[in-house]
């Protein structure tokens, strides 16, 4: 073997480089053809003057692109200080559904329960109970701002799926890993603490960077009750210049944050793959 | 008085039975080996002594107290009996070093710094001197095996149990992780091995019995239980394993 690579490339690393090139050309000789197609034959559609008028104005995304991107900041502000708040929550929520002392019970039937409902109730209803009625209560300013409030109607649903994560993230751990932490003499709250969750948080976290790129869209939600984010925004303008652009502008700026995300979460996800075979 | 005796041990899996009363005794600084065939009882006899396994009836006595009194608070015993595991069970997301460490600094509360010195000692006598700072994945198995012994023996235990250590290594692994065994026979440790290495058992321990359908049919000093037999069921399983 050795001796037939000084020699040079092998019968079969010659055949698998041909076989290589040979898919490369044919991928970007169709991807071309399919490119080229939808660019000669797109225009030539039926109404397309209308459409791209309508949904890809270019006058119209230039001038609204800035006044979105800012609009955007809102949206990643709010999702700056839920996500970690639902992290939080989320993983007291899967401790508390774990705990085994009947004094608390009480503790795990509310972990159930909170689980149960703010996963069964659709996040908008979640979003206006919570951001609108408890600001009609008559508090004062500021703790009648809709920020604090439907970040909170955010942060209780998305911990519901959170701490269900961690949940299974808990069970992945192998029994005899707590079985050897446990015949050293550690108590229950050490194995869970020094052993079991280091290894369970580790086990989710690409499943974690979904629920994070889910709560960057649904951030916009919150438009309902009153933050002028990006989805608010593009509304306004949308209104004001009669044209769907802005919409599109504020989908092109959601992409170039979550497809990135995506794809590293699919990283992640593969890795582990890899790792556990 | 017997370091650790056990006095009619049942232990039932629902309405399975896999240890149907089971007498041992073992003395201070002796090696005792269980063997007999996978499913034999051979390994819950070891997780019972270690209470992971709560036992349905009998007694467990440890220096004379009774330890598998229903309710007694397992931490307390367990970091006196050390077991080591057919599968390692290392900690992955710590390296050698930490998971030596971990169980001395939680429950013992000592600290890092105070607990090196020996440690360290410790590794360099098992042949880890250069691989305390590797996470288990880096460690051959062999490796790992000696620092979970390591591991179970920086509580300081009195009597040592180990569960078919050597079951999952190459065969060319078995030797070092062996070896390690008898050098803690020599500095007199009480020790209890479920084993499928019946050389070893010949070799090293002082009493041998041989386990079926989770009792104890026969027990005694390896020469006899090895050279003269005295059940059918001990003859044939030896007939089988010397193969």
């Amino acid at each position: 073997m050795t001796q037939n690579r000084t020699a040079g490339p092998t019968r079969r690393e010659l055949f698998e480089a041909q076989q290589r090139w040979r898919s490369i050309r044919i991928a970007a000789t169709s991807t071309v053809l399919v490119v080229v197609a939808l660019i000669v034959l797109v225009p030539l559609a039926p109404g397309w003057a209308k459409v791209q008028q309508s949904f890809f104005n270019g006058e119209v995304l230039v001038k609204t692109f800035p006044k979105l991107l800012e609009a955007f900041k809102i949206n990643v502000m709010i999702f700056a200080w839920s996500a970690p708040a639902i992290a939080v929550l989320g993983l007291l929520i899967a401790l508390a559904r774990d705990t085994k002392s009947p004094a608390l019970f009480p503790l795990r039937i509310f972990g159930a329960a909170f689980t149960d409902i703010f996963r069964g109730v659709p996040v908008i209803l979640t979003v206006y109970l919570i951001g609108f009625g408890i600001p009609g209560l008559g508090l004062t300013r500021p703790w009648n701002s809709p920020y604090i409030w439907g970040s909170l109607a955010l942060i209780l649903t998305y911990s519901a799926y959170v701490a269900e994560i961690f949940r299974s993230g808990i069970d992945s751990v192998h029994h005899s890993q707590r079985a050897a932490a446990l015949s050293l003499g550690l108590t229950e709250g050490q194995v869970m603490r020094d052993v079991v969750l280091p290894q369970a948080v580790r086990n989710v976290v690409p499943s974690q960077m979904n629920m994070l790129i889910a709560l960057q869209k649904d951030v916009s939600l919150l438009s309902f009750i009153g933050p002028v984010e990006i989805f608010r925004q593009a509304g306004v303008f949308k209104s004001l210049l009669a044209n769907f652009t802005p919409y599109v502008g504020a989908a092109i700026i959601f992409l170039i944050v979550t497809i990135p995300a995506t794809r590293y979460a699919d990283h992640l996800m593969a890795k582990q793959m890899r790792e556990r075979r | 008085m017997s370091k650790l005796n056990l006095r009619n041990v049942v232990k039932r899996f629902g309405d399975r039975t896999v240890c149907d009363g089971i007498d041992l005794t073992v003395d201070e600084g002796q090696m005792v080996c269980l063997i007999g065939a996978s499913g034999a009882g051979k390994s819950t006899v070891l997780r019972c002594i270690n209470l992971l396994e709560p036992i349905e009836d009998g007694e467990i006595l440890l220096d004379g107290i009774d330890i598998s009194v229903p309710g007694l608070d397992p931490q307390s015993v367990r970091a006196r009996i050390g077991i080591v595991f057919q599968s390692f069970n290392l900690f992955p997301h710590m390296t050698a070093l930490d998971n030596v460490m971990l169980a001395p600094r939680r429950v013992r509360g000592r600290t890092r710094a105070d607990l090196l010195p020996q440690i360290e000692e410790m590794f360099e006598r098992f042949g880890l001197a250069d691989r305390m700072h590797n996470y288990p994945d880096q460690l051959s198995g062999g490796q790992q095996q000696r620092v979970a012994i390591v591991r179970a023996l920086a509580m300081q235990p009195e009597v040592m149990l180990f569960d078919e250590i050597t079951s999952a290594l190459d065969p060319q692994l078995v030797g070092e992780v062996l070896d390690v065994l008898l050098m803690l026979k020599q500095q007199g440790m009480t020790m209890v091995m479920a084993t499928h290495e019946m050389g070893f058992a010949r070799q090293a321990a002082d009493k041998v019995c041989f386990l079926q359908n989770g009792r104890i049919v026969e027990e005694g000093p390896p020469e006899q239980l090895f050279d003269q037999p005295q059940q059918d069921a001990t003859r044939q399983f030896l007939a089988r394993a010397l193969k």
